[in-house]
């Protein structure tokens, strides 16, 4: 279960930086000082795409991320947007 | 492209295969120190003449900086009475490269602190071994307790939030946990607790420092209660086997996840493990820190699964996996058996196998005076000789 909004837009958070590791990526928040850890590659590359797709969900068909796999990389965006190492972006449409 | 998602392994079994890079990286930048903590880790007191100079320490960092070590551990010694102190640290945060420093607190005046407040990615970590100056003093050195809080209380007037109080726990200030707690509250700092190591001089006061059973069942019972927003740096993993996990790796990260690069340049495997044993190489070499990080015998051999040794048998092996590499080092024992402090008791055992095989330092820079000097001249070991006609025509007494 995730209450994870997939059809809004989001983005790596400007203080967050990824590191690329065997197992995936650390992100480290510079304000925050906060580590967390990415454990997959391929979620490594959705974080990435985030930024520059429409919404989440257009980040997992652009990663390529299957079917059977979109609904734990759901989870594990949650989990970072709790922690605050994605955020909600602000379309420019909207702005 | 379908990207196949295989089952992921356990971050902790992921860390200890190593990482391209450290996460927690330590550096010492200067063996000089203007106190003589009876357990100082690095056995610091006089500056090494053969200390990294400005242009080296920018190199290191500039290549940290390529790395993305996002934040370096910066000790010594006493960091900040080397006079390009506060350079390094402006040439650092503003490369990405965050600096924790570690500091007894004697050049915090109120302009330092306001200097310090207004930069980012910047944390100060001050040095408390006591909630009163009574305890602290006997460790740390008469007035340390007063420099450390003045430091503290610039820091606070000018503005610094959560800076960091940072206690060696021992026998001595167990059971001052609640008082450090409320000295962090008042000063709107972070508490942080850490395991006592037998390391650099730490290893001639270990025996009467470290905490006792009863003692570290007093800390784990306090880390469960109040432990929340308390750091530890995951020092007390080899406390996991009295019940819960604590929280954090219960790993010992060394070569894996954390390293040391002492003043001259040479890398260690661990904060707590300056000696010939754990060198893995040294930043001025060809390839510089990277190479030694990524490459050196020494790291690659740490990085391998090692089997659990004396304590594979043991129902908590998973979570406390041995222990501390150093502290077994230090104290004699070895490095595949049980932790010297294992709540099990099984360290107490080992160590008295070991008594006589302490590994003597390879490196120390305390002053003349920071070692305690036994009575009698130093020239003439005072233990009984094995044979009756051993017995020294010059003996004392």
């Amino acid at each position: 279960m995730t209450t994870f909004d997939a059809l809004a837009a989001w983005q790596r958070s400007p203080s967050v930086e990824l590191r690329r590791e065997p197992f995936g990526a650390l992100a480290y928040d510079f304000v925050t000082r906060r580590l967390s850890f990415l454990k997959a590659p391929s979620l490594v590359r959705l974080v990435e795409l985030l930024g520059s797709s429409s919404s989440a969900a257009a980040a997992l068909d652009r990663a390529g991320i299957p079917d059977d796999e979109r609904e734990r990389h759901l989870v594990s965006l949650a989990a970072l947007a709790r922690t605050g190492v994605i955020t909600r972006r602000v379309t420019q449409e909207a702005s | 492209m379908t990207v196949s998602l295989a089952p992921v392994p356990r971050l902790v079994d992921q860390f200890e295969l190593g990482l391209d890079s450290p996460i927690c990286l330590t550096w010492e930048l200067t063996y000089a120190c203007n106190l003589s903590c009876v357990h100082c880790l690095s056995s610091s007191g006089r500056r090494d003449p053969r200390e990294l100079t400005t242009a080296q320490c920018e190199a290191v960092i500039d290549q940290l900086s390529a790395m993305q070590v996002f934040y370096v551990n910066i000790g010594g010694g006493e960091p900040t009475v080397r006079p390009d102190f506060w350079h390094l640290l402006e040439y650092a945060v503003v490369r990405n490269v965050g600096v924790k420093f570690s500091t007894n607190g004697v050049m915090i005046n109120s302009a330092r602190a306001a200097r310090l407040t207004a930069t980012d990615y910047v944390d100060v970590q001050v040095s408390l071994d006591g909630a009163t100056a009574e305890v602290n003093d006997a460790v740390r050195g008469k007035g340390s307790f007063a420099t450390a809080t003045r430091a503290l209380a610039n820091l606070a007037e000018a503005g610094f939030e959560d800076a960091k109080i940072s206690v060696v726990v021992t026998r001595h200030n167990v059971s001052q946990l609640d008082e450090f707690k409320a000295i962090a509250d008042k000063y709107g700092a972070t508490l942080r607790l850490t395991r006592l190591r037998p390391s650099g001089r730490g290893a001639d006061v270990w025996s009467e420092l470290h905490p006792t059973a009863d003692d570290q069942r007093t800390l784990y019972n306090w880390l469960l209660a109040r432990g929340d927003d308390v750091l530890t740096g995951d020092s007390f993993f080899h406390l996991a086997a009295l019940g819960d996990p604590l929280p954090g790796l219960n790993l010992c990260g060394a070569g894996r996840v954390v390293c040391l690069i002492d003043p001259v340049g040479d890398v260690y495997a661990c904060p707590f493990a300056i000696h010939d044993e754990f060198l893995a190489g040294t930043v001025l070499g060809d390839g510089g820190f990277r190479k030694v990080w990524q490459e050196s015998s020494l790291f690659t051999s740490l990085r391998t699964p090692t089997s659990g040794g004396a304590c594979a048998s043991c129902s908590f092996f998973d979570s406390c996996r041995g222990g501390c590499m150093a502290a077994k080092f230090f104290t004699g024992i070895p490095l595949d058996g049980p932790d010297p402090e294992c709540v099990r008791g099984f360290g107490e055992a080992a160590l008295a196998a070991s008594d006589a095989e302490r590994p003597k330092a390879s490196q120390d820079h305390s002053r003349p005076s920071a070692r305690p000097v036994s009575l009698g001249l130093p020239g003439f070991p005072r233990k009984p000789p094995d044979r009756p006609c051993n017995e020294n025509p010059l003996k004392e007494s």
